[in-house]
């Protein structure tokens, strides 16, 4: 989780992504931050998030994107 | 049948009076019979590829939800029997069966858009190569594009590719698909609606409901007096200017500018007004397509509240797959080699925006003027994502975030941006509007504004008055929206203020409405799209 936040914190040093629940939904992060994301986990996690899991729900929060990370790894 | 005519409105009447009698569960049939009855009255060749798309489209979604229901049960009965990698195996196979089938539907339904659409373009392309050689040249294809085929064909394939996502389970009734498809008051110009947002709509059958039909006419009222008072009215003087190049440059181009991005905007969100309040009045909520994008503070922000539906599908279903594809992680990785982890990131992103920005262009018209006009958004959107150390830099150095006059700048600025970029649906041809661009700057004749030279564009004093009175309207209630519904506002006042409105501006479409008699609307410009 804490290489996650770091990796959320680098795209918006800004936002406490600790405690926000709704970065899609108040338009924080955007369809860039969200590839830039995607790749960042990509090397970090080892897992290829699939365009289906692209959804609100699933990077509304650091915790939801940890979640489908897990669920993802589980999946391998 | 064009939304602005006497036979659509008396349609419409005939439609709401038969849909709020008939039972609740032949509502849905009843709206079937209307969209292709709509529709029909475009050319019946037209009708034959609509429903082409719609049974090649439904067959496949079946096919693909067959597989996903297999797959369950399949995964369900041998749950404790199957290793990690069985299952994954399984899971594979199944996934490379749905692809086939969403591979052809795809090839099939993009492929009648893209004969249709492109042919004469690739033979006009071929013929400009042909002419340098002094070879023959190809003769063109006596075919018209189909009314909404851009709209529809979008839709089906956003179905197509969220059934094969296991978004949600394929409609079972080829019927009621075939209305999602159709639904005739978006036929003409979008929005480009999603099945889990509006199919449950179309199918559940609708009461009587007051609020939802006087809401649903206002909206629609306020459609035709933005499409009739204001977009139809300051047409001739776009045309004026645009098509004589020769004549028209220096201040004309940007007179030409600021009048196309009125019309356009007046002429797409009346006739996305129209829809809207069409499907309202039924009882259906149709997604919004504009969220006052002339209040934007950048382009990005623009095309985020622009055309939103259309946005955010090539957001979902080409910009997405592409950035996540595996060629693009090859991408990435090897840019990131080479160009050190910094650039190489970008490189990616960009690629990814350049793809969708060009089938943005391509997808608004076959010409080389709609790829460059999306090719200059995407310009524009990846400079300043590359500016943006200096907007912070700036924004440290000089406290002006958040200050009105700051905020009135940077709307202005993308006002003019994105007017200036949209001009090139209006000329002739790219070189011709670049030598436009490039008059701005040359000639210098802004005295002309005040000789009386803009009473010449066709337009005569009254119908400035009419513009202005108009265009003050749409600001205010733009305005007044950012705190909430208009509608909703009125609906609190006293019955004399709210009706005291809708006359007025009722009336107002009536006086002031750009028709007269044998006077014939003009077809919405995004329905050419």
């Amino acid at each position: 989780m804490e290489a996650l936040l770091r990796i959320l914190e680098d795209l918006h040093p800004e936002v406490d992504f600790a405690t926000n629940k709704s970065l899609i939904d108040d338009k924080i992060l955007d369809s860039f931050d969200i590839i830039t994301l995607i790749a960042e986990i990509s090397d970090e996690y080892d897992v290829k998030i699939p365009v289906e899991e692209i959804v609100p729900e699933n990077f509304n929060s650091a915790e939801a994107l940890y979640k489908l990370i897990q669920k993802l790894q589980d999946e391998d | 049948m064009l939304f602005t005519s006497y036979n659509f409105i008396l349609f419409l009447l005939s439609l709401f009076i038969i849909y709020y009698i008939i039972p609740k569960k032949y509502q849905w049939m009843l709206l079937l019979a209307a969209s292709f009855f709509f529709y029909s009255f475009s050319g019946w060749d037209n009708v034959a590829y609509i429903t082409v798309t719609i049974i090649a489209t439904y067959f496949a979604a079946l096919k693909i939800g067959q597989l996903h229901l297999q797959q369950e049960s399949y995964l369900k009965e041998n749950k404790g029997s199957l290793s990690k990698e069985e299952k994954k195996a399984y899971k594979e196979k199944v996934k490379s069966s749905q692809k086939k089938y969403l591979l052809i539907c795809l090839f099939f339904d993009l492929g009648i858009l893209a004969v249709l659409k492109y042919t004469n373009f690739v033979i006009s392309n071929i013929n400009s190569i042909s002419r340098i050689f002094n070879a023959g040249e190809i003769s063109f294809l006596d075919i018209a594009l189909p009314m909404g085929i851009s709209f529809y064909t979008f839709q089906s394939v956003g179905y197509l590719v969220d059934v094969y996502r296991g978004k949600y389970l394929p409609e079972k009734n080829i019927g009621k698909f075939a209305l999602f498809v159709s639904f005739f008051p978006q036929l003409v110009q979008g929005p480009i609606s999603r099945f889990d947002d509006l199919g449950h709509q179309l199918y559940s059958g609708h009461g009587f409901d007051f609020r939802n039909v006087s809401f649903g006419m206002q909206r629609i009222i306020w459609g035709f007096f933005k499409k009739l008072v204001i977009a139809d009215r300051i047409l001739p003087a776009v045309k004026t200017i645009t098509q004589n190049p020769d004549t028209y440059q220096g201040i004309y181009v940007l007179v030409g500018m600021v009048f196309y991005a009125v019309q356009l905007y007046a002429d797409f969100t009346g006739g996305i007004d129209i829809t809207i309040g069409i499907a309202e009045v039924l009882g259906i909520k149709l997604k919004e397509n504009f969220e006052r994008p002339f209040f934007s503070k950048s382009t990005a922000e623009y095309w985020r509240r622009w055309h939103i539906t259309m946005g955010t599908w090539f957001r979902d279903y080409v910009f997405y797959p592409v950035s996540v594809s595996n060629a693009m992680l090859k991408v990435s990785k090897f840019s990131r080699e080479k160009l050190g982890e910094k650039t190489g990131k970008r490189v990616p992103v960009y690629l990814s925006t350049i793809i969708v920005w060009f089938a943005t262009g391509i997808w608004h018209g076959a010409s080389w003027n709609f790829i460059v006009w999306g090719l200059l958004n995407c310009l524009v959107i990846i400079v300043s994502q590359e500016l943006e150390p200096f907007y912070a830099w700036f924004h440290n150095r000089f406290n002006v975030r958040g200050k009105f006059i700051f905020k009135l700048f940077q709307v202005g600025r993308t006002f003019l941006l994105m007017s200036a970029i949209r001009i090139l649906d209006c000329y002739r041809n790219v070189p011709v509007t670049f030598r436009m661009y490039w008059s701005v700057f040359t000639k210098w004749n802004i005295n002309e504004l005040f000789n009386g030279a803009l009473l010449k564009l066709g337009l005569d004093k009254a119908d400035y008055f009419v513009l202005v009175f108009g265009i003050i309207i749409m600001i205010a209630v733009s305005l007044a929206q950012r705190s909430g519904s208009i509608r909703e506002k009125l609906s609190a006042r006293p019955e004399i203020v709210r009706y005291a409105a809708y006359v007025g501006l009722f009336i107002s479409i009536i006086v002031f409405g750009a028709y007269g008699i044998g006077y014939d609307s003009n077809q919405f410009i995004y329905n050419q799209f």
